[in-house]
């Protein structure tokens, strides 16, 4: 059974102050499996997010419906982990405390909240910070402490809006290897939005290549590369080509579309 | 030695000016009754503070019970604003239909000086306590409501996404995220409402209540005992410095995550 199952949404946002509608998603069908990691990679304003969005339940479709494990979204709600853009730390609160909101909200009492935050910690690597307020944490740590925050919920799937898009070259690649590491050690469902051709192909089992404005799925792309992926063999660069390819028509039918 | 010398730093301003009064009350240059000496306000304050030789004739050795009038009023006033402010002011803030409905009242109420209400006052609530604390409840509480608002409404939205992502219910995005994050701004205006509450204590005890250090201060002008306007003077900044300083050990505590992330916590 297929864990996420978009059927034919589509997103059109009313624009009142210019009474003006904007086709944002059309018409678009995705099924994403159980245990799957699909990267939904396009350039920015394609509505990667805004699908992502409605995954998580903050947005609704104009038409069509969203099913998480079979039961329809109907708002944002602790089935679906979510890892922001930013991290969105409580900053009054320490790592730890962060890390077991969830627990927080369901009355768990501080040692039992304390226990059960540890070992999403030691997963992420952050053994040594529990006590530290975000204030005090770097990008890269911060995004950790958000991803910790998501796995503790336990979900069925992960939902990710371009988390590593903030950190440098070096500390992107640390966390993409480590959060593929815990991909697979946690088996469950990931929706990872990037902009990065190399990262979807780094991280993802399948790409959904994203058209932009109106937003439509353009190619699904099944990798069957091994892990960990070399960034510059050559059937790495084969697919990067491939998409760089789909990309640059797109641009260029873009052009052409503004021009007539 | 850098602590000491600090504290000397701090202390060259007050002493100089305090020498400079001194000498200038004790050249006769005015009637000494007029401006009387940091000394003799000294040696009135102890009478009135600690009773042993009745220079402050009839208030002699009841300090503390004027000083505890006063601050009960504030307390009562004040404690009244604070749970009504913050509590009006997250709602205002959160639910747009109460915006809509009570926050044009409050916006035309607001303009209205505390003190103007003093007749009214005396009319509903007699010549006691009463009338105090509702002053120093109408002072305090517009500081603290509109600054509970702003700080509600500047919440970062994206905090209020993470946590409903995390199965928050509305009142739980209230207690665990909203109000958290209004805390700095609620902590601001609650050091705006302290100021109101000593002024308006002491404003209402001149006209509205036979007791407290305002009411000694007013009553010391009748008799001319400058030396007793001034030491009530000097009272009220005491306590109103005091409190200011609790609220502000209570707000670097509530606040501590704040530290070495804004400029304010640079001082502590």
């Amino acid at each position: 059974m297929a864990s996420i199952e978009l059927r034919n949404i589509t997103k059109i946002f009313r624009d009142a102050k210019r009474k003006r509608d904007l086709l944002a998603i059309d018409d678009v069908s995705l099924s994403v499996e159980k245990n799957e990691f699909l990267c939904l990679l396009g350039s920015s304003g394609c509505g990667k997010s805004t699908l992502l969005n409605m995954i998580a339940g903050f947005e609704k479709p104009t038409e069509g419906s969203v099913t998480v494990g079979g039961k329809p979204v109907d708002g944002p709600g602790a089935d679906r982990g979510m890892v922001f853009q930013q991290a969105n730390l409580m900053p009054w609160l320490p790592v730890w405390e962060n890390v077991a909101f969830h627990l927080r909200l369901k009355g768990w009492r501080k040692a039992d909240r304390r226990d059960a935050a540890q070992e999403y910690i030691d997963m992420v690597g952050l053994r040594g910070f529990e006590n530290h307020f975000p204030a005090e944490l770097s990008g890269g740590m911060s995004q950790r402490v958000g991803i910790a925050r998501a796995l503790l919920l336990n979900p069925q799937v992960i939902l990710m809006d371009e988390p590593f898009a903030a950190l440098d070259a070096q500390t992107k690649m640390d966390m993409q290897e480590e959060l593929v590491a815990i991909w697979q050690k946690q088996r469950c469902t990931v929706v990872f939005v990037t902009h990065s051709v190399d990262e979807a192909l780094v991280l993802g089992t399948r790409v959904a290549v994203m058209t932009s404005r109106p937003g439509r799925i353009r190619e699904l792309i099944a990798l069957d590369l091994p892990r960990p992926r070399d960034t510059t063999g050559p059937r790495f660069n084969d697919h990067k080509r491939h998409i760089l390819n789909l990309i640059r028509e797109e641009g260029l039918q873009q052009r052409q579309a503004a021009v007539a | 030695m850098t602590a000491l010398s600090k504290s000397w730093e701090r202390a060259v301003v007050p002493l100089f000016i305090l020498a400079a009064w001194e000498v200038f009350s004790r050249s006769g240059f005015l009637p000494a009754a007029l401006l009387p000496a940091p000394s003799v306000v000294l040696h009135t304050w102890g009478d009135w503070i600690f009773g042993f030789d009745e220079t402050s004739q009839g208030n002699t050795g009841r300090w503390l019970a004027d000083a505890l009038s006063s601050a009960t009023r504030v307390a009562a006033g004040y404690g009244i604003a604070v749970v009504s402010g913050v509590l009006l002011g997250i709602a205002i803030g959160w639910w747009r239909w109460v915006e809509r409905t009570v926050e044009p009242t409050l916006q035309m109420l607001r303009p209205v000086p505390p003190v103007s209400w003093i007749p009214l006052a005396i009319i509903w609530f007699g010549i006691a306590n009463k009338p105090a604390i509702f002053l120093v409840f109408l002072g305090a509480f517009f500081p603290i409501l509109m600054n509970t608002i702003h700080g509600v409404k500047t919440a970062d939205r994206n905090l209020i996404r993470a946590a409903s992502m995390m199965g928050a219910t509305e009142q739980q995005l209230l207690r665990h995220v909203v109000f958290p994050a209004a805390l700095p701004s609620i902590f601001a205006g609650l050091r705006i409402g302290i100021g109101a509450a000593w002024m308006l204590t002491v404003t209402a005890e001149m006209v509205a209540v036979k007791s407290g250090l305002g009411y000694v201060l007013w009553d010391s002008y009748y008799f001319l005992r400058y030396d007793l306007v001034l030491a009530a003077m000097a009272s009220i900044g005491l306590l109103g410095y005091a409190t200011d300083a609790l609220i502000k050990v209570l707000m670097s505590a509530a606040l501590h995550w704040q530290h070495g992330s804004t400029l304010q916590s640079r001082e502590g």
